[in-house]
């Protein structure tokens, strides 16, 4: 195994994937964009929970098992969200996020 | 039966109590209008015979003249307040439970006659009997605070009296005038109440008799006792008609006319002299306060003596006379004489009813047409009503043998002694009663030969009253020929028995009877010419004429209303509208200004609520990466943790 690869490299990639899908999430205007960023983000989190667990606790796998919720959890969220997306095109026909502010006053 | 009644004195004021009530309850419900009229009589007849045999039994006790006889019983009271009610039996009160139960009797025989046929008969009777209740029972209060309750019945009956022809406006005014007027004197007179309790400890009229004189080693000062004599004094100015609070009384003449001999004569003016005279020794701690009720006592007298010159209705002539009356009363307190004071009121009650009731027969006659100068020889017609007014006229203007004659020379001859004790003032208070002696005799002689001699006006069908209201006034004509003798200067038994302090004993003065003689003739005499002789009064018109700002200044009476009229118009109307102004502008000011404020603010902010999820979720992004920066700035493991990466 290479050792020179210190925990900040790791750090580095899950901070540049999450701030990619944030991103994403506030400025894409398609709504699958959206459930994309969304998905990057939650890779972020399981990068950085895979690379602690290896680097600070390596006797438990603590982090490790975390990451397998996550991406659980992912899977579910994606299919609830695409059920949301495809509802909403049927209804709106658009996948526009901007149109969708009928939350205001 | 005297025993009985000394010890029962309280049935006094509740017989007339009980038939209100009966009536209230149970005749006026059922419209037995012939037994209310005989429950209200019946009743007050009894009180009548029970204040007789007090009166025996008081008057022929001479123990009673040093000594009252009290009895009461514990009303409420918590620590260092004790109140109770009960009886006080003296010369004074017995002489004025007889009388008011005598003239009341009287007037309501007559009111029997006078309501007949009106719609509220039975309503009428029960108001007589709470008002004539009340009265009584403030008489033989032995207690300020009692009194002061059986006083304001004596307003409320008076308001509900005074607007009993509550169809007419004048008459709603004039019984509201009423009832403000004399609250505004109450207020006082609760003040003063107030403060005799603080300081002294007791409402007692007799436990306060003793404490009073020694005023200064319990701690009150001079300044303090004047103050509160001066807010006691407010009550019986305004119940009093005494100047400036007099305007209420010759309004109150919108009543029945039976209510204004009620009111005039026997009860609530009476009970403001009454007050004085049972607080006398109040007021004669404070030398200054005497002097004040001797100055408003002679000066009313005379202002309402010279109003009543040139009134036109008969019972505002009457109302002014009782005003002017009321004064010399007070005079008469002022001066220290409450013997004086008491003859006086005992006098004038006969006559001022018998007044009140003839004018009322000639009222009745006439369909009510007020006016004398529309009257005239109508003692052809109402010989009784007539002769028996001219009695009272004769009394009023002080002739011997007549009541009033007594009465009236009494209270100028005590006025003399007292200014010539050494109290300068009394000259001009003496020469005010002097003239008012005058101008009494030839504002009632004007009054009677303008209604009952000369020319009989065509228009009228005057007819003579039935019995019942006849009988009272014979009665009443021949107490005020003969009720003065009890006080005559030979042999005083009325001042003997009814006196403040020591027992005055004045020499009969012939020059001061003489004058007051002459003075009583000339102003019959003057009115005689002016109204009689010069038949079609040419030279009275004249006169008016000439001189309108005279005849107006006293058929005006001195703007005195006018005058309040302004100042209500200024003052009150103009606090009010300063109040207006504040409460739309500063108070719903504040009030709308934070509802605005709400509203604005709530306005301005909804804009942020774009609805689109991205904007929030930028927002919140934002809002976690300064709040991280702001947790982990410059926090050394924090560094480290990241690798030493800076």
């Amino acid at each position: 195994m290479a050792t020179s690869l210190s925990p900040s490299y790791f750090i580095f990639l899950s901070a540049a994937l999450f701030a990619i899908g944030a991103y994403g999430v506030i400025a894409k205007k398609n709504i699958i964009a959206v459930l994309v960023s969304i998905e990057m983000m939650l890779a972020a989190v399981n990068i950085n929970l895979v690379a602690f667990n290896k680097f600070f606790t390596p006797e438990a796998f603590i982090g490790q098992v975390f990451a397998i919720f996550v991406i659980t959890v992912a899977a579910v969220e994606i299919g609830l969200g695409l059920a949301l997306a495809i509802a909403l095109i049927r209804k709106r026909g658009t996948t526009n996020l901007d149109d969708f502010d009928w939350l205001k006053w | 039966m005297v025993e009985y009644a000394l010890n029962h004195a309280w049935l006094v004021p509740l017989l007339p109590v009980l038939s209100f009530v009966l009536i209230v309850f149970l005749t006026r419900p059922l419209k037995m209008k012939r037994l209310s009229s005989f429950i209200a009589v019946a009743a007050m007849f009894g009180s009548f015979v029970i204040a007789t045999a007090i009166a025996i039994g008081v008057f022929s006790n001479h123990e009673f003249i040093e000594k009252s006889m009290t009895y009461s019983i514990r009303w409420f009271g918590m620590e260092g307040l004790n109140i109770n009610v009960g009886v006080m039996l003296d010369p004074t009160s017995a002489m004025m439970i007889f009388m008011v139960t005598m003239v009341a009797t009287l007037i309501f025989i007559y009111s029997t006659g006078y309501m007949k046929g009106d719609p509220r008969y039975s309503t009428f009777f029960a108001y007589l009997s709470l008002f004539g209740g009340s009265m009584l029972g403030l008489v033989i209060s032995s207690n300020l605070l009692q009194m002061f309750v059986f006083w304001e019945l004596v307003g409320l009956c008076s308001y509900l009296l005074i607007g009993f022809y509550n169809y007419k406006v004048s008459a709603r005014e004039a019984a509201k005038k009423a009832f403000i007027t004399t609250r505004v004197g109450d207020f006082g007179l609760l003040l003063g109440m107030l403060f005799l309790q603080i300081k002294f400890g007791t409402l007692e009229l007799a436990e306060l008799a003793e404490v009073v004189p020694m005023f200064e080693s319990l701690g009150v000062s001079a300044g303090m006792l004047t103050l509160m004599v001066v807010l006691l004094f407010l009550g019986p100015i305004a119940k009093s008609g005494q100047f400036p609070l007099n305007v209420w009384l010759p309004d109150a003449m919108e009543g029945p006319t039976p209510v204004s001999a009620l009111i005039h004569a026997a009860t609530m003016v009476v009970a403001g002299v009454y007050l004085v005279g049972r607080i006398l020794f109040l007021f004669v701690q404070v030398p200054t306060a005497m002097t004040v009720v001797a100055f408003i006592g002679a000066f009313t007298a005379i202002f309402a003596a010279i109003i009543a010159i040139t009134q036109r209705e008969i019972k505002r002539i009457l109302a002014y006379s009782t005003v002017s009356q009321l004064g010399y009363m007070m005079l008469a307190l002022g001066v220290g004489s409450l013997a004086a004071s008491m003859f006086h009121m005992w006098t004038h009650a006969f006559f001022k009813a018998l007044m009140f009731l003839a004018a009322g027969s000639v009222l009745h006659a006439l369909h009510d047409k007020a006016d004398v100068w529309e009257m005239g020889g109508l003692i052809k017609k109402m010989p009784i009503t007539g002769w028996t007014f001219v009695i009272g006229g004769l009394a009023i203007a002080g002739i011997p043998p007549f009541a009033g004659f007594w009465s009236k020379d009494e209270i100028l001859l005590v006025t003399w002694e007292w200014a010539q004790h050494g109290h300068a003032i009394g000259y001009l208070l003496f020469a005010f009663a002097a003239i008012t002696a005058f101008l009494t005799a030839f504002y009632i002689w004007r009054l009677i030969f303008l209604a009952f001699f000369g020319e009989e006006n065509p228009e009228n069908h005057p007819h003579e009253s039935p019995l019942n209201m006849t009988i009272p006034l014979i009665i009443l004509a021949v107490m005020a020929t003969v009720s003065g003798l009890v006080g005559t200067p030979w042999a005083n038994v009325w001042g003997e028995w009814i006196h403040y302090g020591e027992v005055h004993h004045a020499d009969p003065s012939y020059i001061l009877m003489l004058m007051s003689v002459v003075l009583g003739l000339a102003g019959i005499g003057l009115a005689y010419v002016l109204y009689h002789k010069d038949a079609n009064r040419v030279w009275v018109k004249e006169f008016a004429r000439k001189y309108p700002a005279l005849y107006n200044l006293s058929y005006r009476k001195f703007y005195v209303d006018e005058f309040y009229a302004w100042f209500t118009k200024i003052f009150v109307d103009g606090t009010a509208k300063v109040a207006y102004w504040f409460d739309i502008y500063i108070v719903d000011g504040i009030v709308n200004g934070l509802a605005a404020l709400t509203r604005g603010s709530g306005g301005a902010l909804r804009y942020i609520q774009t609805g689109k999820l991205q904007t929030y979720a930028l927002v919140f992004f934002l809002a976690v990466l300064v709040i991280s920066v702001v947790l982990t700035l410059g926090k050394a493991d924090t560094i480290a943790l990241l690798g030493g990466v800076r």
